[in-house]
Order: C-alpha cells, then sequence, then structure tokens
C-alpha cells in the first residue's frame, strides 16, 4: 500500500486515441493530471480495507463492519445465473479502491486545490450551486474536494456533509440508520460497497423542517482503472422534506471504470425525500447501484432515476413501505446506445395497509443498445387497501435492438388494487422521413422523438434537471445517426 | 427561373418501376392539379420527390428554382422551399404541434441563433385565427388521435408557418367529409399566391371545384397522357377514366 505519486501520464490523449465505441459524452470527457496523496494500490484483500479505514481515521467498530463485509464479497457469487455475463469482465484486482487528497472536503471554493477546481468549473457545479440549490457536495474520486451547505439552512438544523465525516461528527445519527435500509449481503455489490465505501452524502433534516432548494451532490470519477464506491444516507424526520439530486461523469478510458454506491433514505412519519440521478458515465463504467428507501407512516419516497451512459448499469431503486399510508415512486428514464446495456428498474415492498407504490419507467435501446426492465412488487396476504401501479414502456430505434420486460409481481390478498401496462413502440423510417420534410435533420427528428417519447416523465422533473436531460438525449442522438 | 421543374423523371420501388418518364413544370404562383386512377404513381411522385428513401429515382431529374434537388437529403428539400402535405401524415407522440412547428423552423436558422419565442407564438396565433383553428389545437401532440380532417388542418397549419414556395398536397381530401374538404380547400387557397406553386394530387374532381387549378394533368401508367385547363378536369368526371385508357389505345 504505497502511495502512489507517478501519476503523471496524459491518459485523457490515449483516451481520445481510443475513444470507446458508442456514444458523445464530450461534456464529461476530460480529465486533469491529479497527483493523489491517498492510494490503496490495486486490487482488494484485508490490507486494502485496512488502509482506507487507518487513513480515514475511522472507529474500530466501521473497521469491524468492513471486514466483515468483505468477507461477504467474496463469499457471494456474481448474479450471473439472472444478470448478464458481462459481469465477469471486472477484474477486480486491477481496480484501485481508494484515490483521495485528503478526508476533509472544504468550505470553500477557493480551497479546494486548482487541479480538482478547475474540474467542477469546467462541470459548472459552483455556477449552479449559487443559481438554485441550497447545498453542494462535490466528490472527486474517493472523497467530497467540497462540501457546503447555505446558512439559513444550516441554521434550521439541516446537517449535509460528506459521510466520511458524519461518521465520525455525528456518529450517534449515523450509527443508527447506517446499513439498516440496505443491510450488507444485500447482494454482492451492497457487500463491495460496505467493504471499501468513501465518501457519499449525509443528510438530516430536523422535524417538521422543509428545505425549498434542493441539495446536490456531484459525483466525478477522474482515474483510470478506479472504483467509486460512496455511500449515501439520507434521513427526513417527521414532517421534514428534501429533494437531493445527484449528478455523475467520468472521462472517456479505454480500460473499465467501476462504480458502485449504496444509498439508503430514511422518511420518517410524513416525512417526504424526493431523490433524483441523472447519471451520464462514459461508456466504460460499470454502474451497479443498491438504493433503496424506507417509508415510515404517511411518508413519501419518490425516487427520479436517468440513466444515460454505462457500459451496464444495474439499478433497481426500492421503497419499503411501512408504515400506513406510506407511498412509493420510481419514475426513470434509461438510454441504452451502442455497446450500452440498461438493466434497471424498480422495487415495491408493501408491509403496511393503505401503502400506494408507482413505478413508472421507460428504456430507449438504440443501435446495438440492449434496456431490459426488471420490476418487484410484493403485496402479502394480510394487507388490505394497498394500491399498485407499473408502467413500462419501451422505445426501439432500430432492428438491432433489444428489449426484455421482466415484471414479477406477487400478490397474495384480493384486498388490494394491482395496474401493469407494459408498451413497446418504435421509431419507424415513416415518422422520421415526416420530420425531415418539414426541416429536421435525421439526428434532430431522432431527438425530437425520443424526447416525446419521455415528454410525461420529464414534465415531473425539476425545471434544471429537465433542460439538462434534453439536452443530453440531443447529444447521445446526435451520436447514434450517421 | 422560379419553378419546380420535373424533367423526365422514371422512379423505381425496389426493382419495379412505377413513374415511367414523367416531365412537368409548375412556376410560382400557379396551381397544378394532377388527376389519375389509383396505382397510377401519383403518391410515388409527391413522395420521390421529397426524398422519401424507398423510392429510387433511376433517371431525370428534379430542378427548384433550377439547381436540382436529387443529391440532397429530405431535410436540405425542405429548407430549399419543397413541402409535402402527406396522405397519411405520422403520428409524434409526446411531441406538440407548437413545438414541431418550432423545431422546423428553428432548422431553418443558421447555427447559433435562436427563434424568438414570443414571435413565433404570434406569428402561429395569427396563422391559426386566419386558418380558424382553435388555440387549443397546438398544444396536442402531433397527429395523435386525430380524425382525418384534424390531420389534414395540421399539415395545412404547417405549410403556412413554413411558407415553402413549392408545395405538393398529395390526396389532400381523402377521408375527408364535405365540410371538413371545404375547411381545407380554404386553407390552401389563402396560402395561394404568386410566391407559392402548388401541385395538387387528387383521385377526385370534387377537390377542384373549391381549389380551382390553373391546369389540369391526366396520369395513367406513371406518365402524364393529357394536359389542359380546369374544363378537362370536369370531361374526366362526365366520361371516366376509361376515356382515357380509351382515347390512349385509338392512338
Amino acid at each position: 500500500m504505497n502511495p502512489l505519486s507517478d501519476n503523471d501520464t496524459t491518459i485523457a490523449d490515449e483516451a481520445a486515441a481510443n475513444p470507446v465505441a458508442g456514444i458523445d459524452q464530450e461534456v464529461g470527457n476530460f480529465q486533469y493530471d491529479v497527483k493523489y496523496d491517498f492510494d490503496a494500490g490495486s486490487g482488494l484483500s484485508e490490507d486494502t480495507v485496512n488502509f482506507i479505514s487507518q487513513v480515514k481515521k475511522e472507529p474500530e467498530w466501521i473497521r469491524e463492519f468492513r471486514l466483515k463485509a468483505l468477507k461477504v464479497f467474496e463469499s457471494k457469487p456474481l448474479p450471473t445465473h439472472w444478470a448478464t455475463k458481462d459481469l465477469e469482465n471486472i477484474d477486480f484486482n486491477k481496480i484501485r479502491y481508494y484515490l483521495s487528497q485528503g478526508q476533509r472536503s472544504k468550505r470553500s471554493w477557493d480551497d479546494v486545490p486548482d487541479d480538482i477546481k478547475k474540474t467542477f468549473e469546467r462541470l459548472g457545479i459552483p455556477e449552479q450551486e449559487r443559481k438554485f440549490l441550497a447545498g453542494v457536495e462535490a466528490q472527486f474520486d474517493s472523497e467530497a474536494a467540497y462540501s457546503n451547505i447555505k446558512e439559513a439552512v444550516s441554521k434550521q438544523g439541516v446537517i449535509f456533509m460528506s459521510s466520511t465525516e458524519a461518521l465520525m461528527e455525528h456518529p450517534e445519527i449515523f450509527r443508527k440508520w447506517f446499513g439498516k435500509v440496505i443491510p450488507t449481503g444485500d447482494n454482492k455489490f451492497s457487500a463491495l460497497n460496505s467493504a471499501v465505501f468513501s465518501g457519499g452524502s449525509f443528510i438530516y433534516i430536523p422535524p417538521g423542517v422543509k428545505v425549498s432548494h434542493p441539495l446536490q451532490a456531484y459525483f466525478r470519477i477522474n482515474a483510470e482503472n478506479f472504483g467509486q464506491f460512496e455511500r449515501t444516507l439520507i434521513i427526513a424526520d417527521e414532517g421534514a422534506e428534501v429533494t437531493y439530486m445527484e449528478g455523475c461523469t467520468a472521462p472517456k478510458f479505454s480500460t473499465a471504470t467501476l462504480h458502485s454506491a449504496v444509498v439508503e433514505l430514511v422518511a420518517m412519519k410524513g416525512a417526504k425525500i424526493q431523490y433524483i440521478t441523472v447519471q451520464n458515465w462514459s461508456a466504460n463504467v460499470f454502474n451497479l447501484v443498491t438504493k433503496r428507501g424506507l417509508a415510515h407512516e404517511d411518508a413519501t419516497i419518490k425516487w427520479i432515476d436517468c440513466n444515460i451512459g454505462s457500459r451496464l448499469t444495474m439499478k433497481y431503486p426500492g421503497v419499503v413501505l411501512k408504515g400506513e399510508r406510506a407511498r412509493g415512486e420510481v419514475l426513470s428514464i434509461a438510454l441504452a446506445n451502442d455497446g450500452q446495456h440498461q438493466d434497471t428498474g424498480a422495487k415495491m415492498i408493501h408491509a403496511a395497509n393503505n401503502t400506494t407504490s408507482n413505478i413508472i419507467a421507460k428504456s430507449i435501446s438504440v443501435g446495438q443498445g440492449r434496456s431490459t426492465y426488471r420490476g418487484l412488487v410484493h403485496i402479502p396476504k394480510h394487507l388490505k387497501g394497498c394500491k399498485s401501479n407499473t408502467e413500462c414502456d419501451a422505445l426501439l430505434i432500430n432492428t438491432n435492438s433489444r428489449t426484455d420486460t421482466y415484471p414479477a409481481i406477487t400478490v397474495k390478498g384480493d384486498r388490494n388494487s394491482i395496474q401493469h401496462e407494459a408498451s413497446v413502440s418504435k421509431i419507424s423510417e415513416d415518422m422520421i422521413f415526416y420530420m425531415q420534410q418539414r426541416g429536421l435533420s435525421e439526428a434532430e427528428a431522432m431527438s425530437l422523438a425520443v424526447n416525446g417519447f419521455v415528454n410525461d416523465l420529464v414534465r415531473e422533473f425539476p425545471m434544471e434537471y429537465s433542460v439538462e436531460l434534453k439536452r443530453l438525449i440531443d447529444l447521445e442522438m446526435e451520436g447514434s445517426v450517421g | 427561373m422560379q419553378s419546380l421543374e420535373i424533367k423526365d423523371l422514371h422512379i423505381s420501388i425496389g426493382d419495379k418501376p412505377i413513374v415511367n418518364g414523367l416531365s412537368l413544370t409548375v412556376n410560382r404562383g400557379e396551381v397544378h392539379a394532377i388527376m389519375g386512377p389509383n396505382g397510377t404513381g401519383k403518391s410515388t411522385l409527391a413522395k420521390a420527390i421529397a426524398g422519401h428513401p424507398d423510392y429510387t429515382i433511376t433517371s431525370g431529374d428534379v430542378l427548384v428554382d433550377g439547381a436540382s434537388i436529387l443529391e440532397m437529403e429530405p431535410d436540405e428539400r425542405a429548407r430549399a422551399g419543397v413541402f409535402l402535405a402527406f396522405q397519411y401524415p405520422s403520428e409524434i407522440p409526446g411531441v406538440s404541434i407548437a413545438n414541431f412547428i418550432r423545431a422546423a423552423l428553428q432548422s431553418r436558422l443558421p447555427e447559433g441563433e435562436e427563434l424568438e419565442a414570443t414571435k413565433y407564438y404570434k406569428n402561429l396565433y395569427a396563422k391559426m385565427d386566419a386558418l380558424k383553428i382553435d388555440r387549443k389545437f397546438t398544444s396536442r401532440s402531433v397527429n395523435e388521435g386525430f380524425s382525418g380532417g384534424e390531420k389534414k388542418r395540421c399539415e395545412i397549419l404547417q405549410m403556412a408557418m413554413l411558407e415553402p414556395t413549392y408545395a405538393i398536397m398529395d390526396e389532400t381530401d381523402s377521408g375527408l367529409d364535405i365540410d371538413a374538404m371545404k375547411v381545407v380547400a380554404e386553407g390552401v387557397n389563402a396560402l395561394r399566391g404568386p410566391k407559392l406553386g402548388i401541385l395538387l394530387i387528387t383521385h377526385y374532381q370534387r377537390l377542384l371545384d373549391y381549389i380551382v387549378p390553373d391546369y389540369v394533368h391526366v396520369m395513367w401508367d406513371g406518365r402524364i397522357v393529357k394536359s389542359g385547363d380546369k374544363s378537362l378536369a370536369l370531361e374526366l368526371e362526365a366520361k371516366g377514366y376509361d376515356w382515357v385508357k380509351k382515347e390512349l389505345a385509338a392512338v
């Protein structure tokens, strides 16, 4: 575990000469040379875990938690009996599990090291913060480089910091909920995250506090052969409300990069959490994320999940509807371009009477792109008055595209109401010709058709994000034509 | 040379020749009607001029104001001034008429220039008022769930907004009852003028009672076999297409 200091090769140049086939993601496709003071090296062992725990100066219980998780990770096979065999192409020995310049994030952009600051400036983060956010956390590889919250918001007792810091500064809240919604052994990748997690956000909203502007985190992968394992925990206390948004990018590398996060949400009685993701990973990223929320009585948890880019995404945000009248929602958009596989969906576990779940999933497959929807809705026999609605719509952009739907709905009782609808549509040559006849180029026509397809979902998004999403779709379509 | 010139045009679908040497010149300010029985190649002509990929032009040329458009993509032809009012316009789910027309106008602006929203809506509403179209109409998705009449009015509205120099109207009267046809014809008449050449393709004479053409051509077996003024349409109506057939056989 020697701190590595010779990271001066210009990987970005190599990547430019070796572009991963597929998509145009020029927004995030740049890299600056960064010297890392802390580097766990390549490969994963107990030494790796001890190194991470040591540089973070963590309490013993966390180190033990990590080591136990490592054993679980090692004992679990890859889920290739139901998931794609492409997972076997992840070489866990080649991945670098921890890279940072330090463990404390800065409260002012002026204090953020220049090479990291210019990355976030180029991505427009400080500007967005000024315009419409209540707080921002910016993670660069393993640790948050910057995190800040507007004074008015922190005065209300809202806590927003990286989870690395939170477990030291607020152990009483952190420990109570950490790993409770998603246990270590939930799946192989939640176990991996539990062993090597670093960064991610920790948010606590006190009872009755409604945060009017969104809190945002931005996750940036900069290094090649790197694994980012952030861990996010959001707790909205009774009657509290919060919207959290996350954005992700990485440069295009010719080698595989791994992003494996765990996100746990807890909405106490009457609380509302809205969690919005717009990911724009480059086409070499394996994005294997576990996200779940626990909704108590009268609480609402809403996941808005936009998956654009990556080589393989496996992500099924879920809500456990634990209290009566709790409500869970997943609205998702997945765009699989050439060479990409979006394996996404939702899980709704009804565990109390009169709970409601709503899933609307839209997928777009372009070229050789592949979209898979996996849904799980569970309503046990003893419950009554539960409602669940699932809608999955798939759009195919040429005959090579592939889409699969695996909805699993288990409803044991007869006192509940369930709806399920699925559709598959195509953008026909005639539709494109019609639009071209009005003057739109083929790429513009494709973009407009795709934007039309997701339009009713996008209306649910905050303005800034619907504009961003439209722009990303335009870029993707430009790259997919001709 | 302010005209749409079709010169000895041959069109095939796959290996099958459909249009066999058709020539026609439509000057700006003129309305030409092409009439003919089903399967004679009228719609093929319309789509091939617009650049549909299923139709191959095997020889001949199409010139817009003196310049050939055959090497152009369909969108380039559109921006060069050619408008096709479709017989069966496509549905575009989730895209409102207002946004669609806006995108079409935007595509005509140079790179980096934004269409001005307030001006655009002012123009759109003025044109809709002139065509007696309800303002709620434009927030609906393009052609989705439209009646036959609504689809055709949507085509006319697009034509009014995009201001083409040559409009080809493919069976604009098909599927319309008499009231709907009158409304559409009124729209076309309102757009008539010295800046626009119109090629009307129709199976029936009745549309020509409402849109009176300057010239009428009879199409048969992939070529124009007879041309005349509007009285030819009436003659055709009275005698039927068999009359043309017999005349052709006699020659």
